[in-house]
């Protein structure tokens, strides 16, 4: 009878201790994201120590090989090792991906919440231009950018950059226009904070999870724009080891060395997934409601 | 409640507030409000839905709707006028002298900061503060307002405590700094009535403590019994009856005022009727011509809709905007 007491009230307990937030750790789909582009960066980071091969050096007399001993995931029609390039591949375009997501990213962001916070001529002038922006399809002015400023990774950056600012403003500028109306804003001005530490320490916090999930995705939109850049000579340059290119060189042999451009093809969805989980998992993290 | 300005930490006279139409013609919500509220005085402002109650206190805080705007009179806080002074100023007072309390505990907290240091931002900023001895303070201030295990509880989020403590939370926050004006806009509305007792304990002992003074506006005239030593009654953006609370509810000299107590339930005298007040409250565009209780009224006579019965001290200590006045001297029960 006793334990049977001591038992109902320790279950009892539970559900209070279940309130308290649950660690980042615990967070299924934080770490398996962590883990994915944790791994992919690492593989970017150490390539040359992980493959024996170099990626650019031809070998004409081991052109297109079967997976095997030697070639992993076989060898190109150049008889370049596939795993090498792939390795290598993931060095220029996580780097591209992430380096070209930073400046929209950031002022984007930034004339988005100014413009959703103080509204008026500002908000006017900013969505104006964000809409001559968008009434062009992304590919369409990337292309023409790359085009006009000439092919080569500072191109690509400047291209996406100009483009990408406008959906991280209008989503800022949307976010910024609900928060601003919420009592907590109303009750920090009162209490007499500036505009500027009511922006950056109240509302930032509040709807930053936004514009960063939709920049996890945006990585991955990227990284699409590099591969489609380089289908159109107009990306990176070969012989550079490059998921696109290298999709794009595998499609001749589809039917006979189906690896080819399979494997990139999956190298670039294992990226996107490990950056959706990422960015889930960040906004369950910057969200304590959400964190239980 | 004084009638006469000077040292009082709130002193607002004349205050009409309103819309200005295009054109230069202005309709006026809350019409000619003046009130002192001396140190260490609780002031309750009660009037029911659209009397402008809260938009006078929105005034005083600087915090009115977009498109509504103080026509003319002053507020004064401790002998400048916070109307005319520059915005900047304003913002300095707001907080180590002036402070708000909110009626939706649930919505004006911040859901992604740490209660605790949210208490802590205002004595950091205010008062110049290390974060170690801010987040002190912060705790010290939580322990003030009862709630137990202070420590541990500032490390929550909003989401994770119950609509009383997240109140307790809002008024730590505003007694942080120490003000000297605390403004309540109807905080216990949105709690239970056993936490809205508990909270407006806390709300008179904090004042009483510190010395603070108060107001409160509400619609619950059991509140202001509770909580206040002073009383407004205001009524189609009009002061009404103006005194103190004890004596008011004992012999209100407004018919106004009387109906309201009389359609309130009294729970020391349960077997009393309630009496409804018939009729609406005027639109504010369409005022009656003279008294703007008069459609309602049960003691009109015919000269009370030809002229607007001016705020007069009826009996010592008492304001009432009534010429019938005289004719309400039963003391109710």
């Amino acid at each position: 009878m006793t334990t049977a007491v001591v038992r109902a009230s320790r279950a009892m307990r539970r559900p209070a201790r279940s309130r308290a937030l649950r660690p980042w750790y615990r967070n299924g789909i934080l770490v398996a994201g962590i883990v994915i582009v944790g791994l992919l960066v690492l593989v970017a980071v150490f390539a040359p120590l992980l493959s024996p091969y170099d990626p650019i050096t031809q070998d004409l007399n081991h052109t297109l090989e079967a997976p095997g001993a030697h070639h992993w995931l076989g060898t190109d029609k150049y008889g370049r090792d596939v795993l090498t390039r792939l390795l290598y591949g993931a060095r220029i375009d996580l780097r591209v991906g992430f380096l070209a997501v930073l400046i929209p990213f950031v002022v984007g962001s930034v004339l988005g919440a100014l413009a959703g916070y103080f509204g008026g001529w500002f908000d006017a002038i900013v969505m104006r231009i964000v809409d001559v922006f968008f009434a062009f399809p992304f590919y369409v002015l990337v292309i023409v950018l790359v085009f006009v400023l000439g092919a080569g990774e500072s191109s690509i950056y400047l291209a996406i950059a100009a483009v990408s600012w406008v959906s991280y403003a209008k989503i800022m500028r949307g976010e910024l226009l609900v928060a601003k109306k919420q009592d907590w804003v109303v009750a920090a001005r009162l209490g007499g904070m500036s505009h500027a530490r009511v922006l950056m320490r109240h509302i930032g916090p509040n709807v930053l999870s936004q514009a960063l999930i939709y920049a996890m995705s945006d990585i991955v939109m990227d990284i699409m724009a590099i591969v489609t850049l380089g289908y159109l000579g107009l990306g990176i340059a070969p012989p550079t080891p490059e998921w696109g290119s290298m999709i794009l060189d595998g499609q001749e042999f589809i039917t006979t060395q189906w690896a080819q451009a399979t494997i990139p093809g999956l190298a670039v969805v294992l990226t996107s997934l490990g950056l959706s989980f990422l960015g889930d998992g960040l906004s369950d993290l910057l969200t304590p409601e959400r964190r239980r | 409640m004084s009638v006469e300005g000077g040292s009082a930490p709130l002193s607002v006279q004349d205050l009409t507030i309103g819309l200005r139409r295009p054109g230069g013609r202005s309709v006026a919500i809350v019409e000619d409000v003046s009130f002192d509220v001396d140190p260490g005085q609780r002031l309750g402002i009660v009037g029911e839905s659209g009397s402008g109650k809260s938009l006078t206190l929105r005034a005083v805080a600087g915090l009115l709707p977009r498109g509504v705007e103080v026509l003319s009179g002053r507020v004064e806080f401790g002998g400048r006028d916070l109307l005319t002074m520059p915005a900047k100023d304003r913002r300095a007072l707001m907080g180590p002298e002036i402070a708000m309390i909110f009626q939706e505990p649930m919505t004006a907290l911040n859901p992604v900061m740490r209660v605790g240091d949210q208490i802590a931002e205002g004595p950091r900023r205010h008062l110049g503060l290390s974060a170690k001895e801010a987040r002190e303070l912060a705790v010290s201030m939580m322990a003030r307002t009862g709630i137990p295990d202070p420590a541990r509880r500032a490390k929550a989020y909003p989401h994770e405590l119950s609509g009383g403590l997240r109140q307790r939370i809002m008024i730590a926050m505003a007694v942080s700094c120490g003000p000297r004006l605390l403004l309540c806009d109807e905080p216990t509305t949105a709690l239970d009535v056993t936490v809205q007792l508990q909270v407006l304990k806390l709300l008179e002992k904090l004042c009483d403590d510190t010395g603070a003074s108060l107001v409160f506006v509400t619609h619950d005239l059991a509140v202001v019994n509770q909580t206040c030593s002073e009383l407004a009654v205001m009524y189609a953006g009009h002061i009404v009856e103006a005194g103190g609370v004890k004596d008011t509810f004992r012999q209100p000299r407004h018919p106004y005022t009387r109906a309201l107590l009389e359609s309130a339930p009294d729970f020391d005298h349960p077997e009393r009727e309630l009496i409804p007040i018939p009729g609406f409250a005027p639109n504010v565009a369409d005022r009656p011509s003279g008294c703007p209780f008069a459609p309602r009224c049960g003691y009109v006579r015919d000269h009370c809709t030809e002229a607007v019965p001016p705020l007069e001290e009826v009996i010592p200590g008492r304001l009432a905007a009534c010429f019938e006045s005289d004719r309400l001297v039963e003391v109710l029960a």
